[in-house]
């Protein structure tokens, strides 16, 4: 073989970008992409571990500038405390802006009303079409995966809201190419999904990689837990086991951060990352099946969610 | 046999894993879903609760497939109204991984009037899974798909030629279907594609290869598209390097916290993601608007100085001279910029219920440039039966035809048929700012045409 041929072989290796390369590419340029066409974009921060992961991305978009944008986060009054102490300290680490939309204020003012199953996940809808409105947010970034749910897999990585913050899945813009259009009337919005195309376990091992800080409760660790429709849940003021149900002590970790009132751990002895992604590998659950009773009310609980304006 | 997600995740291979995007397309009934249903369920893609909420509403509905009772299709019919119609009317996206490679499946609808969500799957697949029902052979929809995908420069075909089990595994019928097959491919150009029998309800040759067909030795079809390749591998290797600017990074006032001031007073950083090519610094440049040429100083990806880069990465670059420069300017290999043109040949996918007729006014997006535009003339619409040119004076929803764009301003557009991203644009209406027309520029003139 000659130099050159060599040579030629190498490159072609050489300019094979792996998995995460080519997602996180993905997701910076539509970063970058809606931070050059929208006014006043905002990102969509629960603690969580992809809008941490989009917060990342954000960063690494912009650097050695700041994030360019506030973040937004939708605060139930069912959170986790360790996931709100987080929130401040990744905010105030990277000195940005943080708006709290705050459910509970608007249940103590009477605009909402608290269900009869506690689950607070379905309020946060008006807290956060108020919160675009008022903060006159056009474009609104969040972290959410097409390979989380079924109606989510036909979501377009910019995907327009009416006024009422409405989802109109048979109304979508065909996506073409890497061109994402943006236009829209005043009074509507998009919501831009960076991370649209990662799967949980591409998440994972990004996290691993590029060793990004979670609120501890991703890890495995003992909690106080009692078992409803097959997950265990935490004790705490809003998830109190009733009667019947026994309280143990177990070795648990989330695989999602909601509501205390609605998010069940999975017993777990992964405590570190790496633990994390070799346990999500093997896993025969997907994560909302696993750790959500709000997915589980129906098959199509998730779409007619987004439809009224849900993220 | 490919090895499952859950088999290589505690490997060592995942970091050197590579991506493909492809997309199925297939006529009504041709039992696309159920294709797309066994490559998840026999590569392990698919969980214990999602098969449970399969197998549930298979039994509701008396499913009496021969796959385990499992009516697969219902894996990625996502939407209610779909479930209800059992027709797939908008795209899909899945997502699975076997210990070569990562997919991202979009699974677009076959049904004729919702061939623009067939052109946004196809607009950036690597590769396009097409079916064809054995019972039926070639049939109007499998032209109109495969031109789709010949004008959108897919690089790799595969024909899936599916219920093969119901023509009792025949060789003859799979003979018949590929002469009329090769008799589509050689008129429209098209090069790459690859026919395999399949049964998706049975599951032969999708992922497991069948005992039932002996005759045919080629490969399933997922071992095809693990090793077809990418796009991005082709053109960040053939392609000279070419770099829209997405935006100016210049943190004054806004750098992050812990980073020396004085370090980055005169940091300016050119964003964007590299569309085709390489980079290395050092290298010189041109940049267009103004033609000016210069030299790459530095390339940043996120916080990390790197000597080279290729398509496609996104990072930002160092020049060495300072220009006024903007989003919308393209930065490239010295001499192979496209000269700004005011005036574009194109063919275009008109995808809204409003016609386009000349004089319509429009915006276009080309990379990262909106100029308005005016529709100048419609030359005529591509009949998907003949592939000729019919002339007309305007193009309705699901109509592919040529045009001539007019622009209010000069835009660097390349022509796509040597590089995809460089000459790819949106046509959108500039009052409501829906996307009225995916167009490619292919410096046609309009008196003939090949593909």
């Amino acid at each position: 073989m000659s130099n050159s041929e060599l040579k030629a072989g190498q490159k072609l290796a050489e300019h094979r970008l792996g998995l995460l390369d080519t997602l996180e590419s993905e997701a910076i340029h539509i970063i970058r992409e809606v931070v050059a066409e929208f006014e006043r974009p905002v990102l969509l921060f629960s603690g969580g571990k992809d809008s941490v992961v989009v917060l990342h991305l954000a960063a690494k978009a912009f650097w050695p500038g700041k994030v360019p944008f506030p973040v937004l986060h939708v605060d139930t009054g069912h959170n986790f405390p360790e996931v709100i102490e987080f929130r401040d300290r990744t905010v105030e680490k990277l000195g940005l802006r943080l708006e709290v939309a705050s459910v509970q204020d608007y249940i103590d003012r009477g605009i909402l009303q608290e269900r009869p199953d506690g689950t607070r996940n379905p309020l946060q809808t008006l807290p956060l079409l108020e919160a675009i409105t008022n903060g006159k947010f056009d474009a609104v970034f969040g972290g959410a995966r097409r390979d989380e749910d079924k109606a989510r897999a036909k979501e377009r990585i910019l995907s327009m809201r009416d006024e009422f913050g409405q989802w109109d899945p048979r109304n979508q813009r065909p996506e073409l190419w890497n061109l994402y259009n943006g236009r829209h009337l005043p009074g509507q919005h998009v919501r831009a999904f960076p991370i649209s195309n990662w799967t949980e376990l591409d998440i994972w091992r990004y996290i691993e990689r590029e060793n990004i800080e979670l609120p501890p409760l991703y890890l495995a660790h003992e909690r106080e837990v009692y078992s409803r429709d097959g997950m265990w849940r935490a004790v705490g003021p809003v998830s109190m086991p009733n009667p019947d149900e026994v309280v143990e002590t177990r070795l648990v970790r989330y695989r999602t951060v909601g509501d205390m009132s609605c998010t069940g751990a999975v017993e777990s002895n992964a405590v570190s990352i790496s633990d994390v992604v070799l346990e999500v590998a093997g896993s025969t659950l997907t994560e909302r099946g696993a750790t959500r009773a709000d997915d589980r009310i129906s098959e199509a609980a998730m779409e007619d969610r987004k439809k009224e304006g849900y993220f | 046999m490919p090895q499952t997600s859950f088999i290589d995740a505690a490997g060592t291979l995942a970091q050197n894993r590579t991506l493909l995007r492809f997309a199925t397309a297939g006529s009504v009934d041709d039992g696309k879903s159920t294709l797309v249903g066994r490559l998840l369920h026999d590569s392990k893609a698919v969980l214990v609760d999602q098969l449970e909420a399969v197998a549930r509403t298979s039994a509701e509905r008396g499913f009496g497939g021969a796959a385990g009772g499992l009516d697969l299709a219902l894996l990625t019919d996502g939407l209610r109204a779909e479930r209800e119609q059992g027709i797939t009317i908008d795209v899909a996206y899945r997502y699975f991984s076997t210990a070569e490679r990562s997919f991202i499946l979009a699974d677009c609808p076959g049904h004729v009037q919702y061939t623009r969500n067939m052109v946004t799957g196809s607009a950036t697949a690597d590769a396009v899974v097409v079916l064809i029902d054995a019972r039926k052979g070639v049939l109007e929809q499998t032209r109109r798909h495969l031109s789709v995908v010949a004008l959108l420069r897919v690089p790799n075909v595969i024909v899936a030629i599916n219920k093969i089990d119901l023509v009792d595994y025949s060789e003859t019928v799979y003979n018949d279907i590929l002469e009329q097959l090769k008799l589509v491919t050689v008129e429209l150009g098209l090069q790459g594609v690859h026919a395999i029998p399949v049964s998706a309800l049975e599951g032969d040759n999708v992922v497991e290869r069948s005992t039932k067909t002996a005759w045919y030795t080629g490969p399933t079809v997922i071992e095809l598209l693990e090793t077809l390749p990418a796009i991005d591998e082709i053109e960040s290797d053939n392609d000279p390097f070419r770099f829209p600017v997405q935006l100016i990074i210049r943190p004054q006032g806004g750098l992050v916290n812990g980073l020396d001031a004085n370090e980055f007073r005169d940091y300016r950083g050119y964003a964007g993601q590299v569309a085709s090519g390489s980079i290395k610094v050092g290298d010189e440049v041109e940049v267009t608007p103004g033609n000016f040429k210069t030299r790459v100083t530095g390339i940043d990806l996120a916080g990390r100085a790197i000597d080279s880069a290729f398509a496609p990465q996104s990072v930002s670059l160092r020049l060495a001279d300072e220009f006024d420069l903007a989003r919308g300017a393209v930065i490239g290999a010295v001499g192979t910029l496209p000269e700004p043109v005011k005036e574009i040949h194109a063919e275009i996918f008109w995808l809204d219920s409003r016609s386009a007729v000349p004089g319509t006014r429009v915006l276009v997006k080309a990379g990262t440039q909106t100029v308005q535009a005016i529709i100048s003339s419609v030359i005529g619409r591509r009949n998907l039966d003949t592939l000729a040119i019919e002339g007309t004076d305007e193009l309705k929803v699901n109509d592919i035809g040529n045009v001539v764009l007019r622009l209010a301003s000069p835009v660097p557009i390349g022509d796509y048929n040597q590089n995809r991203r460089a000459g790819a644009f949106l046509i959108i209406q500039p009052q409501d700012g829906s996307t009225l027309a995916a167009g490619i520029n292919t410096n046609a003139q309009f008196d003939e045409f090949d593909i």
